[in-house]
């Protein structure tokens, strides 16, 4: 069962989140359907969301590399978009990009079984990986 | 200049401490290679053809005498006792061992300097007109500006994976010593209409193996708009730049294949959204950051006759004066080039020793500031011209007197096969032999203003594109083989060198490059008339004659 990597430590989803793609998200019935949950390939233009923009439950973004950062901009821009709901990066996202994840909108990370043995909830929540610094923050005030 | 804040040193600090953790655990195998290859090019550690090598950042090439000292401690404490001043104004190290290098880093945080976003796929580090805030030519210091850049683009969460690596310039001038065109963003300080200050915004130039000219996204951009502006294109390219292949993924081929009008129209739809993030605090910022680049207290009143005297007596003065003295805004003043081209030494060397005679002259005559230039050269931005004289015998005592700035062999060349695990041929004897055949000829100041540049590979980091004669070392059939471009500027208006022909062997790329001095100064009309200048009066058929005589024989 994948991690789920929040402020809190590792974590595990009671039940396992079902995803829809991006095209079935489009083609599902506007009425009635809420609450959509929308796993998008790092290839996806984010502008493409804005008409389900009111009926998102969930959005996950998947990082097929962790030298792959297109995931960060996607946060970002359905952020800008007015996407307030919860956005989860998940894949090849390391210890090292918690805190890049985090301040580009994601609320957690999801990762493999295999990664998370590798590197250890401490490499997640140690003081390293939670910067506090940033000079974007401040340079919006 | 710019001073630290509480903020940056405890950023600077954090991310020391986390970088010396990464390496820790790269070594426990926490981190694969894979994994790490990105965190430790984020913080300026290659892997290179022996050895690591860390490139420090002195961002927009500005460095006062206390971080002079500093790049000598660490060359000498770590590295041979030597460091090599880099195209893009950092210096580089080529022998630390993997595990000093956090120990290297909190040594440069006590200066504040650091290595970050120094390579890896990231924005690099700003650069900036050497001889900014001191030139006579200039609207506006771009310093400033490229420091608020230098913040906005650190650790920015968006943009620390690129689809490959992005490089920003910025010139207050509009002989543009920056050579803006030849970035993934070059910005050029204007005034619009009614004297208000912005931006020329110019996107997706680039050298490497696809040299492209840089073209206009905004003639005029308000100074306001600069962070948002820039976090668009950046954020434009982070999707759309191919990650398919490291070739064709610089901004400059996603501009070329999609057109400057698609990429502005998804800039602009971006920059809507982004503008207002930016609630002004970043223009506060920048005024704060202005008043830190105020001009020195400069010596009013004091006679620069001592200057005029030498010159009438010392022809060896005078020869270094001619060429390695810049004018300064001010007439009693002048900005001064260290030349780091010794014929035979290698471009952009110099020693700890070097370092710190040039930290010592610069805190006794130039207000305690040095600026390291694109050309590899060390620049003393505001002497007072009646210490000249004292200042160039200083600088002889130290080997660093050459009065060649500007002429043949001030000559640009990368690493080259030395030290690089990329290239394909040596770089570095050849601009070694070129110096020192003209050196003996005793035809370097006849010959007047000439850039030879040198790449030992088609990734262009010697510029040869923009150089009058640009030289690219090959591997053929694993022997190196040399081929020459000709007519290249780096000037404000760039112009890409065209290949003149068949390439030559390592033992006859110097002869080649004699041939086309002797003939150009057989073709030139006078004096008067530069290389480059007769280059474009008479096109390239003449020198390509010189070059390939059999072939004009077959010709005919």
């Amino acid at each position: 069962m994948n991690v789920i990597v929040t402020d809190r430590g590792f974590g595990h989803e009671a039940i396992p989140t079902v995803w829809i793609s991006l095209a079935e998200a489009l083609s599902a019935p506007a009425e009635g359907v809420a609450d959509l949950r929308v796993h998008l390939d790092p290839d996806t233009d984010p502008a493409a969301l804005a008409p389900l923009l009111g009926r998102l439950g969930a959005v996950r973004v998947a990082f097929p590399s962790s030298a792959d950062g297109r995931g960060f901009t996607i946060a970002r821009q359905l952020r800008l978009m007015g996407y307030e709901g919860s956005l989860r990066a998940y894949g090849h996202v390391i210890a090292d990009q918690y805190s890049l994840a985090r301040r580009a909108g994601f609320d957690d990370v999801e990762i493999s079984h295999d990664l998370a043995s590798r590197q250890p909830e401490h490499m997640w929540t140690g003081p390293e990986s939670r910067r506090q610094q940033d000079y974007q923050a401040r340079l919006r005030g | 200049m710019y001073v630290y804040s509480e903020f940056d040193r405890d950023f600077v600090r954090d991310r020391n401490a986390q970088f010396r953790e990464q390496v820790a655990r790269r070594l426990s195998g926490a981190l694969t290679e894979d994994e790490f290859k990105p965190l430790r090019l984020m913080n300026g550690v290659y892997l290179q053809l022996h050895a690591y090598m860390l490139r420090v950042a002195i961002p927009y090439g500005t460095l006062n005498s206390a971080q002079m000292r500093k790049l000598a401690y660490l060359a000498q404490r770590w590295d041979k006792g030597y460091g090599h001043f880099t195209t893009r104004q950092n210096i580089q190290y080529n022998w630390p061992a993997l595990t000093d290098i956090p120990d290297m880093l909190d040594a440069l945080a006590e200066v504040g300097m650091h290595a970050i976003q120094t390579s890896g796929n990231t924005i690099r580090n700003v650069t900036a007109d050497h001889f900014a805030g001191a030139a006579a030519d200039e609207i506006a210091d771009p310093r400033p500006v490229a420091e608020l850049l230098r913040q906005w683009s650190t650790d920015h969460p968006e943009f620390q994976y690129l689809p490959r690596k992005f490089k920003i310039a910025v010139t207050g001038s509009p002989l543009d010593r920056a050579v803006i065109r030849a970035h993934d963003i070059g910005l050029r300080l204007v005034r619009d209409a009614d004297g208000a200050p912005g931006y020329e915004v110019i996107v997706g130039g680039g050298l490497g193996r696809t040299p492209m000219v840089g073209q206009v996204l905004t003639p005029f951009l308000p100074q306001a708009d600069l962070l948002p502006y820039v976090e668009a294109i950046v954020s434009v390219y982070n999707l759309l730049g191919r990650r398919d292949n490291k070739y064709k993924a610089r901004i400059k081929i996603t501009v070329h294949e999609n057109g400057i009008d698609e990429i502005r129209r998804r800039v602009e739809a971006r920059f809507a959204r982004l503008r207002k993030e930016f609630r002004g605090v970043d223009q506060q910022m920048l005024a704060s950051i202005e008043a830190q680049f105020a001009p020195p207290a400069f010596e009013v009143g004091r006679s620069a006759l001592p200057y005029e005297d030498a010159r009438e007596i010392d022809p060896v003065f005078q020869a270094w004066s001619d060429t390695n003295i810049h004018p300064h805004k001010r007439d009693d003043h002048a900005i001064v080039t260290v030349s780091l081209k010794r014929p035979g030494e290698t471009p952009g060397d110099a020693s700890a020793e070097q370092m710190r005679v040039l930290a010592d002259l610069a805190q006794e005559f130039g207000h305690d500031e040095l600026r390291i230039s694109h050309e590899q050269n060390v620049i003393l931005p505001h002497v007072h011209r009646a210490d000249l004289p004292t200042l160039h015998a200083r600088l002889r005592r130290a080997g660093l007197a050459t009065a060649n700035a500007g002429l043949i062999s001030d000559i640009i060349a990368c690493p080259g096969m030395d030290y690089c695990a990329l290239a394909t041929a040596r770089s570095i004897p050849v601009a070694q032999e070129i110096a020192s055949r003209f050196e003996a000829l005793k035809l370097e100041h006849e010959v007047g203003p000439m850039k030879i540049k040198i790449s030992g590979c088609i990734n262009a980091c010697g510029h040869h594109h923009v150089g009058h004669i640009g030289i690219l070392g090959l591997d053929r059939a694993g022997v190196e083989n040399y081929q020459i471009t000709l007519g290249g500027d780096a000037g404000p208006d760039m112009v890409l060198g065209e290949r003149a022909g068949a390439g030559f062997p390592a033992d006859r790329i110097v002869d080649a490059v004699e041939a086309l001095v002797r003939g150009y100064l057989d073709l030139r009309a006078g004096p008067a008339e530069t290389f480059l200048d007769t280059y474009r009066r008479l096109g390239a058929e003449p020198f390509r004659a010189i070059l390939y005589p059999t072939e004009k024989v077959h010709a005919a």
